[in-house]
């Protein structure tokens, strides 16, 4: 006669919500939170990368009891954080070079064993000390199992020393070293690049996971889960850059989510090499409507529109569907 | 927070955190929370705040919800049934599933509060003045009710023997059971008003100045049946809707097997299907104009056949004669109105009903002097008040307005506060209304997809034969679930977005019920969070230096 659906007025997609439990609400909507990057730090109006820090920090103080050190590769996220003699962080933090944090995590957890402290460590970056100039020490972390999370915030170029294409740049995308030039200008070449998250499973580290600042929620149930996991582990944040990416600063969030939604930015987890679950598509969109938001892809807009470069990136974006099933609502973990 | 700790070697600035370091000195525009006015709101005639009484609801807090609900309305057990609910076709979530139903959990907590035995509170301070209501419809007891609550004695005069008016004598027992409008009425009652029934008064102002009222609010209705002339032998049999709703109330009409309604608005409607109830075979409308002209509400035609109600449209009625009447056939030109085509049928009908519309009776009308009417109803001002200086009016007595029980309470609500300002000798003012709040100003990503609860509707053969209650009500279940489907359009709601989304942590949370703030010493403008805010309640302004 009458159909009941559970539903909550606005379910858990929000940040919080009055009408859930203490329990059901995010790290983010505490009072309490720890603000890990606090106010009053460097970073652009709408930085994802700024947030999608607080994100994970915030979540992995709450998960090690607050007693937790954090290694820091140069970049974005030190730079605008800690000019001296000013700070943001609100927890034990050292700055290492760009290229080896990593291994500079490996011997902060290392010191941590031989004190017999329970202290956790933590080493971020953004994707190029993670995916190019780091990625011998994070490999050689990876393969000793060190005890350490290691969180890459993906803004898909080096944005601090003036968006210069990484090797987690998107194809197509303009960077100031993928400059479209000609009658049919591409930018960044097709056919190169990498996934450190697949090559971090391919190490066979206890776990692996890919995450955004779009979804707070699966972040924050990522880093916990890693908190509670000793041995190496890996998080890929997707942080969209309204500089680096000519975007509008109040599309960070809304950038993110169509990154996801497309299908261009896969969310999936893996424990020890294996994919254990995804994060299903809930209204799917084709890439242009992410790619239309940014200047790094107006190239591809103009005249003549670059229908097949389009049509190259929804490929791309149709194979991660395929690959990690993401339309698949069964199964999905989140 | 500077430490004072000692500087290493060529280190001249204090160490510090980066609080010292106030972003927002490079912002060029600000965030700035706002409140808008949602759509149910700005359509509700009780001038409801829907939103609000559903915000209460939400949080399974029905007592604050009902108090806050009959703030403006109170009545909202009738409400939630009699109501033809403009807000829910304006409902915002309309255009994303389905639109909250509003009236359901209106229903709802119209029930709790009867149930639970939930009053109103008498007037903490007497203002000393007297307002005298003539009748005792929804205008009137909406009248007796505001101004009692602002602490001015009140007298209800009721020409019947039971208070409601057409709630009673033109709203079928089926869709408004008399214990609820009896428990409604008895409530405004015992706030301290008194209710003088079997009281008719036709020279209003010689009672007032008799008793000394200071004001008057005149709410007698339109319960004058419209007749039409049709030639018509001695034994037929012609009535009128007014006549049969009202007969039905206290006794059985006799309308015969085959009953004839001519009309097609809401009280023929009404009365066919209490022709079936009282055991006519056959109960057709006959209307002169196509079903998608029918003024009746879609929904009420829909329940009427259902149950067996007859649609003849396109056709007049020319002679009534003894067991059957005459119709012709007519056919919409080229306007879209009806023309006669000349063909004719004859239809067996015991009895014809006239449901063409009401007038207000004038008897009452026509002892004050100089009256500004329209036609048959009552002019009044911005404020309800008519062009007799302290006699205001309000409902179906009022010209330009629509005639429902919803529109009535508004009108008691709005001449009661202008009778307050009025006994002050001050004009009433209306508060400023807020921006509306408009779809495109939600991020509908938040709100997750469900369908309406839809209400249990009695099984039609059990709702033929008796003047049972049609649509049945929500559980509390239903209703919260019902109530958590609304948007919050244009207004905070504490879902935490803000708060979590800022990459400055420039956005304070107050606590629970206390909303945010914005930190404008480090909020650097991006606009993030009016951009995730689910409803609305956000503006960037451009900041002025």
């Amino acid at each position: 006669m009458e159909t009941t659906i559970k539903f909550y007025q606005t379910d858990t997609f929000t940040v919080g919500n009055r009408l859930l439990s203490e329990a059901e609400r995010s790290v983010q909507a505490g009072m309490q939170r720890t603000n890990a990057l606090n106010s009053g730090h460097r970073a652009c109006q709408g930085c994802g990368e700024a947030l999608g820090a607080r994100f994970a920090v915030d979540a992995a103080m709450r998960a090690a009891g607050n007693d937790l050190i954090a290694c820091n590769a140069t970049g974005c996220l030190e730079v605008f954080s800690t000019p001296y003699p000013e700070s943001s962080w609100q927890l034990p933090w050292i700055h290492s070079l760009f290229g080896n944090t990593a291994a500079v995590a490996t011997g902060v957890a290392a010191a941590q064993r031989v004190k017999g402290t329970k202290t956790r460590v933590l080493a971020q970056g953004g994707d190029g000390g993670t995916t190019d100039i780091g990625f011998g020490c994070l490999s050689g972390m990876f393969e000793r199992n060190d005890d350490v999370l290691y969180i890459c915030y993906d803004n898909e170029a080096y944005m601090n020393t003036g968006v210069q294409r990484s090797s987690a740049t998107p194809p197509a995308a303009r960077t100031a070293t993928t400059v479209p030039v000609g009658q049919h200008p591409n930018g960044n070449v097709f056919g190169k690049g990498k996934s450190v998250p697949l090559i971090a499973m391919a190490h066979e580290i206890p776990y692996v996971a890919t995450a955004s600042v779009a979804d707070l929620r699966d972040l924050e149930a990522k880093v916990t889960k890693a908190m509670s996991i000793h041995g190496a582990r890996y998080i890929h944040i997707h942080v969209p850059c309204p500089l680096g990416w000519g975007a509008d600063p109040a599309h960070t969030i809304k950038l993110a989510r169509l990154a996801i939604e497309s299908g261009l930015f896969p969310v999936f987890e893996a424990e020890h090499g294996e994919i254990t679950g995804h994060r299903a598509i809930r209204e799917q969109v084709p890439v242009e409507d992410y790619l239309k938001l940014q200047k790094r892809f107006a190239h591809l807009f103009r005249n003549p529109k670059q229908v097949e470069v389009i049509a190259q990136l929804q490929a791309i974006a149709d194979r991660n569907i395929r690959r990690f099933k993401l339309l698949e609502k069964r199964g999905a973990a989140v | 927070m500077s430490t004072q700790i000692e500087k290493p070697f060529a280190i001249t600035l204090d160490r510090n955190t980066s609080l010292a370091n106030h972003t927002g000195s490079w912002r060029s525009k600000r965030p700035v929370y706002v409140d808008r006015l949602p759509p149910c709101n700005a359509t509700c005639p009780a001038g409801e705040n829907i939103q609000n009484w559903l915000f209460h609801a939400e949080s399974g807090n029905y007592e604050a919800a009902w108090r806050s609900l009959t703030e403006n309305n109170p009545l909202p057990a009738i409400m939630g049934r009699v109501c033809y609910h403009p807000c829910e076709g304006a409902c915002n979530r309309g255009q994303l599933d389905a639109a909250v139903g509003i009236n359901a959990v209106e229903r709802f907590l119209g029930d709790e509060a009867l149930k639970q035995g939930w009053a109103f509170a008498k007037p903490a301070v007497e203002s000393g003045k007297r307002v005298l209501v003539v009748g005792s419809g929804p205008a009137g007891l909406s009248a007796a009710y505001h101004l009692r609550r602002m602490g001015h004695g009140v007298t209800i005069v009721e020409a019947e023997t039971a208070a409601g008016g057409m709630m009673r004598y033109g709203i079928p027992r089926y869709r408004l059971p008399r214990q609820v409008l009896d428990a409604e009425v008895q409530r405004i009652v015992d706030m301290g008003v008194e209710l003088r029934l079997d009281t008719r008064v036709d020279d209003v102002l010689a009672m007032q100045a008799a008793e000394g009222f200071d004001a008057v609010f005149l709410g007698i209705g339109a319960g004058i049946a419209k007749r039409a002339y049709i030639p018509a032998g001695d034994a037929s049999h012609i009535t009128d809707a007014v006549s049969v709703l009202h007969e039905v109330e206290d006794s059985q009409p006799l309308l015969g097997r085959k009953v004839v309604i001519y009309g097609g608005g809401n009280t023929a409607i009404d009365v066919a299907r209490t022709a079936k109830r009282l055991g006519a075979e056959e109960s057709i409308i006959v209307y002169r104009r196509t079903r998608d002209k029918m003024p009746a509400h879609d929904f009420e035609v829909k329940e009427a056949l259902e149950e067996g109600v007859k649609l003849k449209w396109l056709s007049t009625i020319t002679e009534a004669g003894e067991g059957n009447i005459t119709i012709e056939k007519m056919a919409l030109d080229a306007k879209g109105f009806p023309q006669p085509t000349g063909e004719f049928e004859t239809l067996p009908a015991d009895s014809v009903v006239l449901a063409l519309g009401q007038n207000v009776e004038q008897t009452l009308l026509e002892h004050i002097p100089n009256l500004t009417m329209k036609w048959d109803s009552v002019q009044t001002d911005a404020v309800m008040m008519t062009s007799h200086d302290g006699v205001f009016a309000g409902g179906d007595m009022v010209a330009g307005s629509e005639r429902t029980v919803t529109v009535a309470v508004g009108h008691g609500k709005k001449a009661a506060r202008a009778i307050d300002a009025w006994l002050r000798g001050e004009l009433y003012q209306p508060a400023p209304k807020h921006e509306p709040a408009t779809f495109e100003r939600l991020n509908t990503w938040y709100y997750a997809d469900a369908e309406k609860t839809v209400r249990p509707v009695l099984d039609i053969i059990r709702r033929q034969s008796t003047f049972d209650e049609v649509v049945g009500g929500l559980d509390e279940s239903n209703a919260l679930f019902e109530a958590r489907r609304c948007l919050s359009c244009g207004n905070c709601f504490e879902c935490d977005n803000c708060y979590g989304v800022c990459p400055d942590s420039a956005v304070i949370k107050l606590g629970a019920g206390k909303r945010f703030a914005f930190n404008y010493d480090y909020c650097k403008g991006c606009g993030l969070c009016a951009e995730e805010c689910p409803c609305g309640a956000i503006v960037v302004e451009l900041e002025d230096k």
